[in-house]
């Protein structure tokens, strides 16, 4: 029976790779890889998925050095050489093996005011908003964010200053700042300007390469840099 | 959860997460801007030979005539081009709304710098 070499983080950070060997399976994804090795190998392995359908972004782990979600990440497209280097996402705490510690990564989604602040109740008429509106198109360009750090982790900038909002915060500002039902718009562009928003963006495009779902953090990055220029020339923040 | 575990900075990414063409544009732009800032004294210095007399500027005008000189001034052209198209990229993804196309810019920028390089070596005989 084939098998594929399997290097797998186990510890925090001042940890190391353990090798494990694992049958290989047609159309075996890495987190099925991980899943044999935690059930057959050795069952102390931490690790982290859901839905197994990317759709939960619960799984995203680093494969062979690049930031994807493991779910849908299928051997026979990673593997180098019969091998598998599995570790946890970049730029985050390793709490143990492969799980992160994902809390700033989220408590920067509400630093980046990623919230929908509305000023209509339930007794008023729905909101029209035309699917052919700029408006629209923008957000339907990012609001497909399943949360899952990969863009996070695989960003220089995070490393660099651990303040920045980082991609997916961004993205998700940015897909509000485009809902024309939003009312806290001037609040919103005020926490995403700045050293830790999205004019620290250097532009590597690692976040566009390497999102899962195909979006472009940093289309909306450089939207949000033009959109605050323009709320400042107006004096709006 | 070990208290320790949770305020380290994460693991740092290696050059396999880098190896991209963006990134290399990246790398680029900066390595091309780092080399120009460190010419740009050197550039000040030759016109500054002007204020000794014509003689002085003369004599190192003549100097650049050398041709190893001259095919170091290809590799500036090439550096100039580099950073100039890199430049205009960068502006044209911060200030277009996006599209798939600003992807393939850098190919673009790539192409410029070499074609910039090479009408001036062509030029040097």
């Amino acid at each position: 029976m084939q098998t594929l070499k399997v290097k797998v983080w186990r510890g925090a950070e001042n940890g190391a790779f353990q090798e494990f060997e694992v049958p290989r399976q047609e159309s075996q994804t890495v987190l099925d890889v991980v899943t044999y090795v935690q059930r057959k190998c050795d069952p102390t392995l931490a690790y982290r998925f859901a839905c197994r359908v990317g759709v939960c972004g619960s799984c995203a782990m680093t494969v062979n050095g690049r930031s994807r979600w493991t779910c849908r990440t299928h051997v026979d497209k990673v593997a180098e050489d019969g091998s598998v280097e599995i570790a946890p996402l970049r730029n985050l705490p390793v709490i143990k093996d492969l799980v992160t510690d994902m809390r700033e990564f989220f408590d920067k989604w509400a630093k980046a005011r990623g919230r929908f602040s509305g000023s209509k109740t339930r007794k008023d008429e729905f909101e029209r908003v035309s699917p052919e509106s700029k408006e629209r198109k923008r957000v339907d360009a990012g609001i497909e964010c399943i949360g899952c750090g990969v863009c996070y982790s695989a960003c220089d900038v995070v490393s660099w200053n651990k303040d920045y909002l980082g991609p997916a915060a961004l993205n998700r500002a940015w897909t509000l700042v485009n809902d024309v039902r939003d009312t806290a718009q001037s609040e919103r562009l005020a926490a995403v300007a700045g050293d830790a928003g999205c004019h620290a963006c250097h532009t590597h495009l690692n976040c566009t390469e390497r999102c899962p779902k195909g979006l472009s953090p940093t289309a909306g990055i450089a939207g949000l840099k033009r959109a605050v220029l323009s709320a400042t020339l107006s004096g709006k923040i | 959860m070990s208290a320790a575990g949770i305020h380290t900075p994460g693991m740092k990414n290696d050059y396999r997460a880098r190896n991209h063409p963006a990134y290399w544009a990246f790398i680029v732009h900066r390595l091309s801007g780092l080399l120009l800032t460190l010419f740009l004294p050197l550039h000040f210095w030759a016109l500054g030979q002007a204020f000794h007399g014509a003689a002085g500027l003369d004599g190192f005008l003549a100097w650049t005539q050398n041709p190893l000189v001259k095919f170091a001034e290809t590799g500036l052209v090439l550096l100039l081009a580099a950073h100039m198209a890199g430049g205009a990229r960068l502006l044209l993804i911060e200030f277009l709304d996006w599209r798939e196309w600003q992807k393939s810019l850098l190919a673009v920028a790539a192409g410029l710098s070499l074609a910039f390089g090479l009408a001036f070596a062509l030029n040097l005989g």
